[in-house]
């Protein structure tokens, strides 16, 4: 898709996000609701952009809080987070763990359709109501329910086991969990120096030992360890998507914003399984689309939010944009690679699973985190952007390679 | 032994209990577990929790209730397979809601003993009273036709005596649970000269399945587990009364309390451990065990003393400590009893002087909890208790003789013939009372 208008992304927010590994969470104490999460990260973008007057329309990426906190119809939230969005449009986008990505996706078009200048994008989920067991029941709509019956009690780990089981047998175990390992070490490193992150109090010693640790198919999948899974998270992230009229409405230069490039939006059959295991599909796709959408290729990158709800996902998806061929992509990341000092850091605040992974958000997150590092604002978190390769790239996954938006970012000039 | 048969019509005595509530758990999910294999769809299987008390029983089915549930939570991957050829259940949290109700289906709680009449395995854990578990044994064998099996969990009463006093020849075991059974991996097997080897089988295959570690103890008062642990109290009781001639009584618990835990690198001190069996219990079990002894005096009057001004320690049903030897706040110690003064001590007001009294804690001393996950800890026990060996202060030397004493203790088990092997002793001593090392060592020689 080209792109007929310039698109703009700023004013970026993320609250913690809160589970287990964070100093503030403790499952028997109360915690704060959707409500919260909602308003944090929506006012924390609406301080940064001039108030709730500029703002058109608002829309809110969420993927399960009818079951996680019986709440349907968030898109009437908005006028919570700020009286003066009441009358104003709102909606709320649904797809699975790419729902934050597609609230991406309804804000951009609004602005291409000249429906909107500014859109207040929020992506929450509030996932710690229930225990994990019971959790994975929730998650398992991401799938097709008609597998669910001979899917595993963790289904979604369970997906993605028989993913690496199927990387494991084709390219070697022992060589495959090395890749593994340092993917979850890495978002280790890289949460360390986020506030926001999940992970970010870990100071494990030695997180490549924690990741290499044996998986046990009795209590939990026969091919992932919890290290290769992202955690049960709380959390909410804001980003205002503007036209060029928007922002100067808002009075934001734009090299304070990112501008959006290019853009990849494509789904897959819920209803059919994998064609191959050690491939994703659908993910591939989009990142085609939106390569093909911003006329750059991966050499062009600086860096990329990808999609790791395991560290298996983060290892496909390197084969997936060509850092590496089929079955080189756990080589790719063990040497350090995809590591924030690396050829092409990758997930640079800790990804889905150092960041942390409040589902609904995740996508929204994502171009945070792009909008931060291309910005200069990412604090700790910062790395170096080359002038020769300044673009960065979300991408953002829901189910099992079933829905992704991916999306191509530069500074704004 | 049909071991499937045997565990279709069960009966737990004392049910309610401490120790029955969880071995109605524990045979509750065992029965529900096997009752779900495709051979055993034929089968029906009764468990009747029998107590006096009615409200005590209301109590158990709710306890019963919400433990099923968090079993299930942990096994949800075992349950799906088990459930595979039920369509109708679908989300893990069906499953578990199913199976909470097959395994409280078989549960029927009840005041009437009658109803163990029909069972054809009897689990006893009612209060530690031998005329009592006699009278109630004896009275369900009678009037039984099926010649039961009855295993009982008696911590102190030889079996022996009870096959005799119910007359009941070959047809009972011990086995001895820890508390609480649901989560102690240790199970004391005791086996009397006449016990049916059918019986010992099905004790052997009802462990396995429950995953249990079986030591073996011979049919001695106390067994392994109370033949170590009372014995170790008392000898903390005799350092507290010598220590209190030239200190106050409250630094003395204070002090011997400290070495026993930080110094011998226990869970708990010894005061905190006899805390949390309850002070009459401790003194109810020496009592039952005393007469067996030849050569010791099993006794202490200082316990006799606390037992009457009702100072007994225990918990609550909450599961949180009552105050004993010590006063708890939020589970951590806060006080030290002073039968003079009928009240509680603050430690802060005597800490100080105390540790100083001791003397500082070697450099390589560690914590507990941080010892207790590692494998090999023999390396920091040589070198812990060889620089206690060498140093010349109280706390130091109250250590070498604690530990010299437990070891001793350990060595006399083997010796009197009420262990099998010192290997035996430690594995109690481990899993049961999760010593980070055995008694039976070289560190305090
Ligand atoms: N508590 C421990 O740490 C521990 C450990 C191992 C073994 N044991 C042994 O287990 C047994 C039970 O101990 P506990 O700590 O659970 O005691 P408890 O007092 O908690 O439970 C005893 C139960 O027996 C019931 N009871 C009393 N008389 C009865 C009768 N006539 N008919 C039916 N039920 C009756 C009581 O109502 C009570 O519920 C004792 O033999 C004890 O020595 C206890």
């Amino acid at each position: 898709m080209k792109l007929r208008r310039k698109v703009y992304m700023t004013a970026g927010y993320n609250t913690i996000s809160l589970g287990t590994g964070r100093k503030e969470f403790n499952p028997k104490k109360e915690r704060p609701g959707l409500e919260h999460y909602l308003k944090e990260a929506g006012q924390g973008t609406l301080t940064q952009i001039g108030g709730a007057d500029n703002v058109d329309e608002g829309v809110v990426g969420n993927f399960m809080a009818s079951r996680f906190n019986k709440q349907a119809h968030l898109g009437a939230f908005m006028p919570m987070i700020d009286a003066k969005l009441m009358y104003k449009p709102s909606i709320r986008t649904e797809g699975a763990c790419a729902s934050g990505g597609l609230a991406l996706i309804s804000g951009i078009k609004s602005i291409l359709a000249e429906t909107a200048e500014v859109v207040l994008s929020v992506g929450v989920e509030v996932q710690n109501t229930q225990k994990a067991i019971y959790g994975a029941d929730v998650l398992a709509g991401a799938g097709w329910f008609q597998k669910r019956k001979d899917g595993h009690a963790y289904f979604f780990p369970g997906q993605f086991s028989d993913r690496a089981g199927a990387y494991y047998e084709k390219y070697g175990k022992d060589y495959t969990r090395k890749g593994l390992a340092k993917w979850f070490a890495n978002a280790m490193d890289n949460a360390r120096l986020c506030d926001t992150a999940q992970e970010h109090h870990n100071t494990h010693p030695n997180p490549i030992e924690l990741g290499m640790m044996e998986p046990n198919g009795k209590v939990f999948t026969d091919h992932l360890n919890v290290f290769d899974c992202s955690k049960v998270s709380d959390g909410a992230s804001a980003i205002a998507i503007m036209s060029e009229d928007g922002l100067k409405r808002c009075g934001i230069a734009k090299k304070d914003a990112v501008e959006v490039i290019g853009l990849g939006h494509a789904v897959g059959d819920i209803t059919e399984d994998p064609k191959d295991l050690t491939r994703l599909d659908t993910i591939e796709k989009a990142i085609q689309l939106a390569f093909e959408s911003a006329g750059i290729t991966k050499d062009d990158l600086a860096t990329i939010e990808v999609h790791d709800c395991f560290t298996i996902a983060g290892i496909l998806a390197t084969e997936a944009l060509g850092f590496a061929e089929r079955g080189k992509g756990a080589q790719f990341v063990a040497d350090g690679n995809t590591a924030r000092d690396g050829k092409i850091p990758i997930n640079t605040t800790g990804g889905l699973i150092g960041w942390g992974h409040p589902t609904g958000a995740t996508g929204v997150h994502q171009a945070v985190t792009i909008w931060e590092q291309l910005t200069g604002r990412a604090g700790k978190a910062q790395i170096e952007i080359p002038a020769n390769r300044p673009y960065g790239m979300t991408i953002n996954m829901g189910g099992d390679d079933k829905t992704v938006v991916a999306i191509v970012y530069k500074q704004g000039e | 032994m049909d071991y499937i048969n045997k565990l279709e019509k069960v009966s737990v005595l004392g049910a309610a209990g401490k120790m029955g509530s969880g071995i109605l758990l524990l045979t509750a999910v065992e029965m529900a577990d096997q009752a779900l294999k495709s051979e055993n769809k034929d089968k029906s299987f009764t468990l009747n929790a029998i107590d006096v008390s009615n409200d005590a029983l209301g109590g158990l089915m709710r306890y019963l209730k919400v433990q099923v549930q968090k079993l299930a939570e942990k096994k949800m991957v075992a349950l799906r397979g088990m459930y595979a050829d039920r369509n109708d259940l679908i989300e893990n949290g069906e499953i578990i809601d199913q199976y909470v109700l097959d395994v409280m289906t078989y549960v029927r709680p009840t005041t009437a003993l009658e109803a163990a009449y029909n069972s054809t395995l009897v689990f006893e854990a009612v209060s530690e009273n031998k005329d009592l578990k006699n009278k109630l044994l004896s009275q369900i064998d009678k009037n039984s036709s099926n010649k039961p099996w009855f295993l009982t969990n008696t911590s102190s009463v030889p079996i022996h005596e009870l096959e005799k006093g119910a007359d009941l020849k070959g047809r009972i075991v011990g086995f001895h649970f820890y508390n609480p059974p649901a989560v102690q991996k240790l199970v004391e097997l005791i086996v009397t000269d006449a016990t049916a080897a059918d019986l010992k089988d099905f004790a052997m295959t009802y462990a396995k399945n429950l995953r249990k570690i079986i030591v073996p103890s011979n049919d001695f008062a106390g067994f392994i587990g109370n033949g170590h642990f009372m014995r170790d109290a008392l000898h903390g009781i005799h350092t507290v009364e010598k220590l209190a001639k030239e200190n106050s009584f409250v630094e003395a618990v204070y002090m011997v309390n400290k070495v026993s835990q930080d110094y011998l690198v226990r869970p708990m001190g010894i005061f905190q451990l006899i805390d949390y069996v309850g002070v009459d219990v401790v003194k109810f079990i020496m009592n039952v065990m005393n007469p067996y002894l030849k050569d010791e005096d099993l006794h202490s009057d200082l316990l006799d003393k606390y037992f009457e001004l009702g100072v007994k320690g225990g918990q609550f049903s909450s599961g949180a400590q009552k105050d004993g030897f010590l006063k708890y706040e939020k589970g951590r110690v806060s006080g030290i009893y002073d039968p003079d003064k009928k009240d509680y001590v603050a430690v802060a007001d005597i800490q100080e002087a105390c540790d100083k009294k001791l003397g500082d804690l070697p450099k390589s001393c560690v914590a507990w909890k941080s010892i207790i996950g590692k494998k090999d800890r023999s390396k920091e026990f040589t070198a812990l208790f060889g620089d206690l060996k060498n140093m010349d202060t109280l706390g130091a030397k109250l250590a070498m003789e604690y530990g010299a004493r437990s070891n001793a203790i350990g060595k006399k088990l083997v010796a009197d013939n009420v262990a099998h092997s010192e290997a035996d002793v430690n594995t109690v001593m481990l899993t049961g009372f999760f010593h980070a090392y055995g008694p039976i060592n070289e560190y305090f020689v």
